[in-house]
C-alpha cells in the first residue's frame, strides 16, 4: 500500500440504474430547495417518472445485452446478479406505478406539523401547499429498495435498509384524512422498525465477531471452517433473522403491519405491500442463501415454524378484520408465509436450486401487481371522510360499480389461487417447488417440506373464506343507502388498475413467458 | 395429430360468453336468445360428434389434440375424450340449452301467481354469460387429459357456479355459495398436493394422463396421492360425511343452476374417481374399497332416510341424488365391467332424471313461491301435464323399470354382487343392503309426489296455471330421454364399455366378462 489509498473501482455501468434513481432523488430535493412551489409538482412527476423508466430501461439493457455480471460490484459491496436484476425489474416497474397513483390529487396532508383540524392546516390546504417532498423521498425509498436485495455485505445491506426505511417512516404518517390515524402508524412504523434495524445491526456485529468479515461470501467461508455452534454465531444469525423477517411481516413481527398499512396513504401502502416485500424477500434470500448456506441444518427448522406459523397467523387473523385495509395487510403476512416456503425450497441439499428461485421470483412479481392494482381499487371507493375503510362500506358495491367491483373481485381471487389468474401460478410453483425439494435424496427436510406444503394448503383454505366473503359483500348484499362515492379515476389509477389486471388475467393465461423471464433471471443464481 | 373438435367445442361457448356479456343494457331477450342460439349450436356439434365416435381414430382417446401451454410445468392443453367423457359431454350439452330455456324468466324477478316477488331483478346478461362460460369448462373438464388442466378446470368452474348461486338465489343464498365454495375449494387444494405429488415421484415431466397411468409402483406413495384425489372428488360427488354443502347449495341455487350443479358438476367427482383415482392408483384403490363402499353405502341409506324427513323440495331432490351417487361411487369401486359401465351409465340418466325433477319442482314453485311440500297439494287436478311431467320425473328417481335409471342402478347392484374384485364378500354384502335404498327412494318419491299433487286442492294451489309450452319443451325431451334410454340403453352402452374395460385393464382388475367374450369370439 505504501500509505497510498487505492481509488476504489466502481463498475458504474452495472449501478446505473440504482444510480440514477438516487441521482433523480438529489435532484428532487434541489427542486424542493430552489423551485417556486408552483413549479415543484411540475418538475418533480416527469423527473421521477422518467427517472424510473430510465432505471427500468438500464436494467432491460443490461439484461437484453446479456453482460449479467459473474462476480460482486463495487469492491464486493454489490452484487448485481441475475435474481437481483429480475428484482431490481420488478421493484422499478411497482414504484413507477405506485408514483401514478401518489400523483393522483388528495393523497397527501398539506401541512404534516399542522394538528388536524387546526386553521394552520386549513390554511395550508387552501394555499395548496402540498407536500412534494413525497417525490424525492419514494425516489430514496426506492433506491434503497433497489440496494437492500443487491448488498454483498451487511453493512451495505444495513444501509440500504435504512435509506429505504426512513423515507418510509415519514411518508406514511402524510395522509391527508385520518391523520391521527396516520401519524399513529408513522410512529409505530418507526419505533419498531428502529428497534428491528438494531437488531440487525447487532447481529452483524456478532457475526463479525464470528467471522471476522461482513461480506456475505466471506461469512460462508468462515462457516466452512468454523465452529458452527459458536454463541457469537447463533446468536448473531438469529438476530439478523429477526430484522429481516420484520422487514416482510412474517409473525411473531407481523404486528406493525396492520396497523401501518392502515394508517398510511394508500399509495404509499401500495408501495410497502409491494416494493418492501420484494426487496426484503430479496434480501432475506441472499443472506440465508449466500452468507448462512453452511449452517442451513440450523435455520431451516427454524424457518419452518415461522413459514407455517406466519400463513395461519395471516389467514386466521385476517378473517376477524373489519377494514379492508388491515385485511390486505394480513393477506400480505398470510402470502408472506407462501414465499417463505419458497425461501426454504430453494435451498437444496448442498446446491442453490435455480428451479426454487425461479418460483419465488415469479411468486413476487405476480403478487405484487395484483396487491397494487387492489390497493389502486381501494383509493377509488370513498366517503366523504375519505377511503371507505370499513368493509360493512363496502357492501353492495357490485350492484353500484359492477366494473371496479368485479375487478377487485378478480384480484380477490387472483390472491386466493384460483386457477386461470396469475395468483394460481404463483402459489402453484412455490409448492412444487417445495414438493420437489422435499422429495430430494438425502434431505433430511424432505418429510418435512410436504407437511408445510399442507399447511399452506391449508392456510390458503382458511385465507380463500376471507377474500370470499368481501366478494359475498360486493356482489351478494344489498346496498346501503348512503352507500360510498366511487371516484372518478384519474388517468394515472387507471393506468394502475388496467396493468395490474393485464398481468393478472395475461399471466393467469399464458404464464410461459413470465416463467421463461423468472427461470432465466434465476439461472444465473445468486453470486457467491 | 389433433382434432379441432374439442378446442373449437370450448371456444364455441367463451365466445357466446363474451358477445353476451358485451350486448348493451336492456337486451335481455336479445341476450337469452342468443344463449339459446350457442348452446343448440354446442349440442348440435357435440352430437355430430357423438355419431362420429366410433368411427374416430385414436385408441383410447379420441379427437385429441395436444399443445403445449406452459413447458416449463410440463403442462399440455390436451384434450381428448374416450366413451365415458363423451356421454357427459353430451349430458352437459344437452342440459344447457333445456336450462337455458328454463331460467328464461329467472333472472327477470320472478312472481308467483299472487304477485308476491320471489326473486328481485338481476342482470340477465350476466346470468346467461355465467352460464355459457360454465358450459366451456363443464366441456374442458371431461375432456382434459392432461391432469394440471382438469384440475384447473376442477376449479375454476367453481367461479361462474358460485355467482350464479350466490347472485341468483334463494334466500339464504349467500350462505349456501360460500359454503359450497369452501368445501370444493378445499377439497380441490388437497388435490392440488396430490397433483404435484403425483408430478414429482412420477419424474416423467408431464402432466399428460396417459403417461403417468402405472408409473406409481410404489404402495405407500399410492395411497397418499390418492387419499388427496379421493376426498376432492368425494365432496365434489359428494359423499357421507362431506355432503353437506350440497342440499344447501342446491336449495338456494336457481333451479336451473341447481339442475346443472347436481347433475353435471358432481359427475365430475364420480368420473375423477373413476378416471384417476382407479387407474393412476389401483393398488391404493384396491386397499380402500371396502372403507369406500361402506361409506357409499352409508350415503345410499342416510341420503334416502335424510330426504323422506325434508319438507322443503329442492333439499329433498339434493337428498335423493346424495342416495345415488352412493350407487355411482358404489359401481365404481365394485371394479367390475359390469358395475362401473353401470355407474357411468348412472351418471348420465341420474342428469335426466334429476334434471328433470328439479325443472318440475322449480316450476312448481315458481308458481307458489314456496319451496315447502306442505303449501301445496292436489295440484294434478288443477295443473294435470305439471303433475304428470313430476310424477315421471319423481319415478325415474326411484328407479322404475322402463324408466333409465333402473338399468343402471340394476348394472351396479348386480355387478357388484357379483364382483371378483377383492373385498368381493364385503362387495356383495354392500349390494344386498344397498338394494334398501330402492325401498326407501319409493318412500320418498311417491309420498312428496302423494303430498304436492294429490288430495284436496290447496287453495293457493287453485290459482296455477298449467304448463306454458316454453315450459313443456323444456320438459319433454328430458322424458323423452328417460323413456327412450330406459328401454334401449344400448347406444349409450356401446360408447360406455370400451372405455370401462380400458379403466379395468389401467388398474389392474381381472376382468372375467372380459375373457368370457375374448373365449367366444
Amino acid at each position: 500500500m505504501n500509505g497510498v489509498i487505492q481509488a476504489p473501482t466502481i463498475e458504474y455501468g452495472t449501478l446505473a440504474p440504482m444510480l440514477l434513481v438516487f441521482g433523480a432523488a438529489v435532484i428532487g430535493v434541489l427542486v424542493e430547495a430552489f423551485a417556486p412551489r408552483y413549479l415543484r409538482r411540475a418538475i418533480h412527476v416527469p423527473l421521477t417518472l422518467l427517472s424510473l423508466l430510465g432505471a427500468f430501461a438500464l436494467v432491460l439493457i443490461q439484461v437484453v445485452k446479456g453482460d449479467v455480471p459473474t462476480t460482486a460490484s463495487a469492491m464486493g459491496a454489490v452484487a448485481v446478479d441475475g435474481p437481483a436484476l429480475f428484482i431490481w425489474g420488478v421493484i422499478l416497474v411497482l414504484s413507477f406505478v405506485c408514483v401514478l397513483m401518489i400523483n393522483d390529487e388528495g393523497h397527501f396532508v398539506a401541512s404534516a406539523a399542522a394538528v388536524p383540524g387546526s386553521a394552520e392546516e386549513e390554511e395550508a390546504e387552501s394555499a395548496g401547499s402540498e407536500h412534494t417532498e413525497v417525490y424525492p423521498l419514494v425516489l430514496f425509498a426506492v433506491g434503497g429498495m433497489l440496494l437492500f436485495p443487491a448488498s454483498h455485505d451487511l453493512l451495505t445491506m444495513f444501509v440500504a435498509l435504512e435509506v429505504m426505511s426512513l423515507p418510509l417512516y415519514l411518508l406514511c404518517g402524510l395522509a391527508r384524512r385520518r391523520r391521527l390515524l396516520s401519524q399513529e402508524a408513522s410512529m409505530k412504523y418507526f419505533l419498531l422498525g428502529a428497534f428491528s434495524s438494531a437488531f440487525f445491526l447487532y447481529g452483524t456485529a456478532m457475526i463479525y465477531g464470528f467471522a471476522g468479515t461482513v461480506s456475505l461470501p466471506g461469512i460462508n467461508r468462515a462457516l466452512g471452517t468454523g465452529a458452527l455452534l459458536d454463541p457469537l454465531l447463533l446468536i448473531g444469525f438469529a438476530m439478523l433473522g429477526v430484522g429481516l423477517l420484520f422487514k416482510i411481516g412474517a409473525a411473531p413481527f407481523q404486528a406493525w403491519k396492520p396497523d401501518v398499512y392502515q394508517g398510511a396513504p394508500t399509495p404509499i401502502t401500495a408501495l410497502m405491500a409491494s416494493g418492501t416485500l420484494v426487496a426484503a424477500v430479496g434480501a432475506l434470500l441472499r443472506v440465508f442463501w449466500v452468507g448462512l448456506g453452511n449452517l442451513d441444518w440450523n435455520w431451516r427448522p427454524i424457518m419452518w415454524a415461522v413459514a407455517a406459523l406466519t400463513m395461519i397467523v395471516g389467514a386466521i387473523l385476517a378473517i376477524t378484520q373489519t377494514d379492508i385495509k388491515r385485511m390486505l395487510a394480513y393477506s400480505s403476512i398470510a402470502h408472506a408465509g407462501f414465499l417463505l416456503i419458497g425461501v426454504m425450497a430453494t435451498f437444496d441439499v448442498s446446491e442453490q436450486n435455480s428451479g426454487s428461485l425461479s418460483a419465488i421470483l415469479f411468486y413476487l412479481l405476480v403478487y405484487s401487481l395484483t396487491t397494487v392494482g387492489a390497493f389502486a381499487v381501494v383509493t377509488m371507493v370513498r366517503d366523504p371522510g375519505g377511503e371507505a375503510g370499513h368493509l360493512s362500506r363496502w357492501a353492495g358495491l357490485g350492484k353500484r360499480s359492477p366494473l371496479l367491483a368485479g375487478i377487485f373481485a378478480f384480484f380477490l381471487l387472483a390472491f386466493a389461487g384460483i386457477p386461470l389468474t396469475s395468483g394460481f401460478f404463483g402459489k402453484y410453483a412455490v409448492f412444487a417447488a417445495a414438493l420437489a425439494s422435499g422429495s430430494e435424496a438425502g434431505d433430511s427436510l424432505g418429510g418435512w417440506m410436504t407437511g408445510l406444503v399442507v399447511v399452506g394448503v391449508i392456510a390458503s383454505a382458511i385465507a380463500a373464506f376471507f377474500y370470499v366473503r368481501v366478494i359475498v359483500l360486493m356482489f351478494f348484499s344489498e346496498p346501503a343507502a348512503d352507500g360510498p362515492t366511487i371516484a372518478v379515476p384519474s388517468t394515472g389509477t387507471v393506468a394502475v388498475i388496467a396493468v395490474s389486471l393485464l398481468i393478472t388475467v395475461g399471466v393467469g393465461l399464458f404464464p410461459q413467458p413470465m416463467l421463461d423471464l423468472a427461470n432465466q433471471a434465476a439461472s444465473g443464481l445468486f453470486i457467491r | 395429430m389433433s382434432s379441432l373438435w374439442l378446442p373449437i367445442l370450448m371456444a364455441v361457448p367463451v365466445l357466446g360468453a363474451v358477445v353476451v356479456a358485451l350486448l348493451p343494457k336492456g337486451s335481455d331477450t336479445l341476450a337469452k336468445q342468443a344463449t339459446l342460439a350457442v348452446s343448440l349450436v354446442v349440442l348440435a356439434l357435440t352430437l355430430v360428434m357423438a355419431f362420429q365416435f366410433p368411427s374416430a381414430s385414436g385408441d383410447r382417446f379420441k379427437f385429441a389434440a395436444a399443445y403445449d401451454w406452459i413447458p416449463s410445468f410440463g403442462v399440455h392443453f390436451g384434450v381428448g375424450v374416450d366413451g365415458i367423457a363423451l356421454v357427459l359431454i353430451a349430458l352437459s350439452a344437452v342440459l344447457v340449452p333445456i336450462v337455458v330455456l328454463a331460467s328464461w324468466h329467472d333472472a327477470d324477478g320472478v312472481r308467483t301467481a299472487d304477485g308476491t316477488l320471489i326473486t328481485p331483478k338481476r342482470s340477465v346478461k350476466t346470468y346467461f354469460s355465467l352460464l355459457l362460460v360454465l358450459e366451456a369448462m363443464m366441456i374442458g373438464v371431461f375432456a382434459a387429459t392432461d391432469i394440471f388442466l382438469f384440475y384447473v378446470f376442477f376449479e375454476a368452474m367453481l367461479i361462474p357456479m358460485y355467482f350464479m348461486i350466490g347472485s341468483y338465489g334463494g334466500a339464504q343464498r349467500s350462505y349456501a355459495a360460500v359454503k359450497f365454495l369452501l368445501y370444493s375449494l378445499f377439497g380441490g387444494l388437497l388435490m392440488l398436493v396430490a397433483v404435484i405429488g403425483l408430478y414429482v415421484v412420477a419424474g416423467k415431466g408431464t402432466f399428460m394422463f396417459p403417461e403417468l397411468v402405472g408409473v406409481i409402483q410404489d404402495p405407500a406413495t399410492q395411497k397418499w396421492l390418492f387419499a388427496g384425489f379421493f376426498i376432492a372428488f368425494a365432496i365434489k360427488a359428494p359423499l357421507w360425511p362431506v355432503h353437506t354443502w350440497l342440499p344447501d347449495a342446491a336449495a338456494q341455487a336457481p333451479a336451473g343452476a341447481a339442475v346443472l350443479l347436481v347433475g353435471v358438476l358432481d359427475k365430475v367427482g364420480t368420473f375423477g374417481m373413476l378416471r384417476f383415482c382407479l387407474e393412476l392408483f389401483p393398488e391404493a384403490a384396491k386397499a380402500f374399497t371396502t372403507p369406500i363402499v361402506v361409506l357409499a353405502v352409508i350415503s345410499i341409506i342416510y341420503g334416502a332416510i335424510v330426504a323422506i324427513g325434508q319438507t322443503d323440495m329442492k333439499r329433498l331432490i339434493a337428498y335423493t341424488s346424495i342416495s345415488h351417487f352412493g350407487f355411482i361411487v358404489m359401481g365404481v369401486f365394485a371394479m367390475s365391467q359390469i358395475s362401473q359401465a353401470g355407474a357411468a351409465l348412472y351418471m348420465v340418466n341420474h342428469g335426466f332424471a334429476t334434471g328433470a325433477l328439479f325443472l318440475a319442482a322449480g316450476f312448481l314453485i315458481a308458481r307458489r313461491g314456496s319451496p315447502h311440500i306442505a303449501d301445496y297439494g292436489g295440484v294434478q287436478k288443477v295443473a294435470p301435464l305439471l303433475a304428470g311431467f313430476f310424477l315421471v320425473a319423481g319415478l325415474a328417481g326411484l328407479s322404475l323399470p322402463g324408466l333409465s335409471s333402473f338399468v343402471s342402478e340394476f348394472m351396479v347392484m348386480v355387478g357388484t354382487y357379483s364382483s371378483t374384485a377383492a373385498g368381493a364378500g364385503a362387495l356383495s354384502a354392500a349390494a344386498v343392503v344397498s338394494a334398501l335404498g330402492v325401498i326407501l327412494a319409493a318412500v320418498y318419491i311417491l309420498w312428496m309426489v302423494q303430498r304436492a299433487m294429490n288430495g284436496p286442492t290447496a287453495e293457493p294451489v287453485k290459482a296455477f296455471k298449467d304448463l306454458n309450452v316454453r315450459e313443456i319443451v323444456v320438459l319433454a325431451p328430458l322424458v323423452a330421454l328417460i323413456i327412450g334410454f330406459g328401454f334401449y340403453p344400448k347406444p349409450l352402452l356401446d360408447v360406455i364399455n370400451p372405455a370401462v374395460t380400458q379403466t379395468l385393464v389401467n388398474a389392474n382388475v381381472d376382468n372375467p366378462d372380459i375373457a368370457e367374450k375374448g373365449a367366444g369370439q
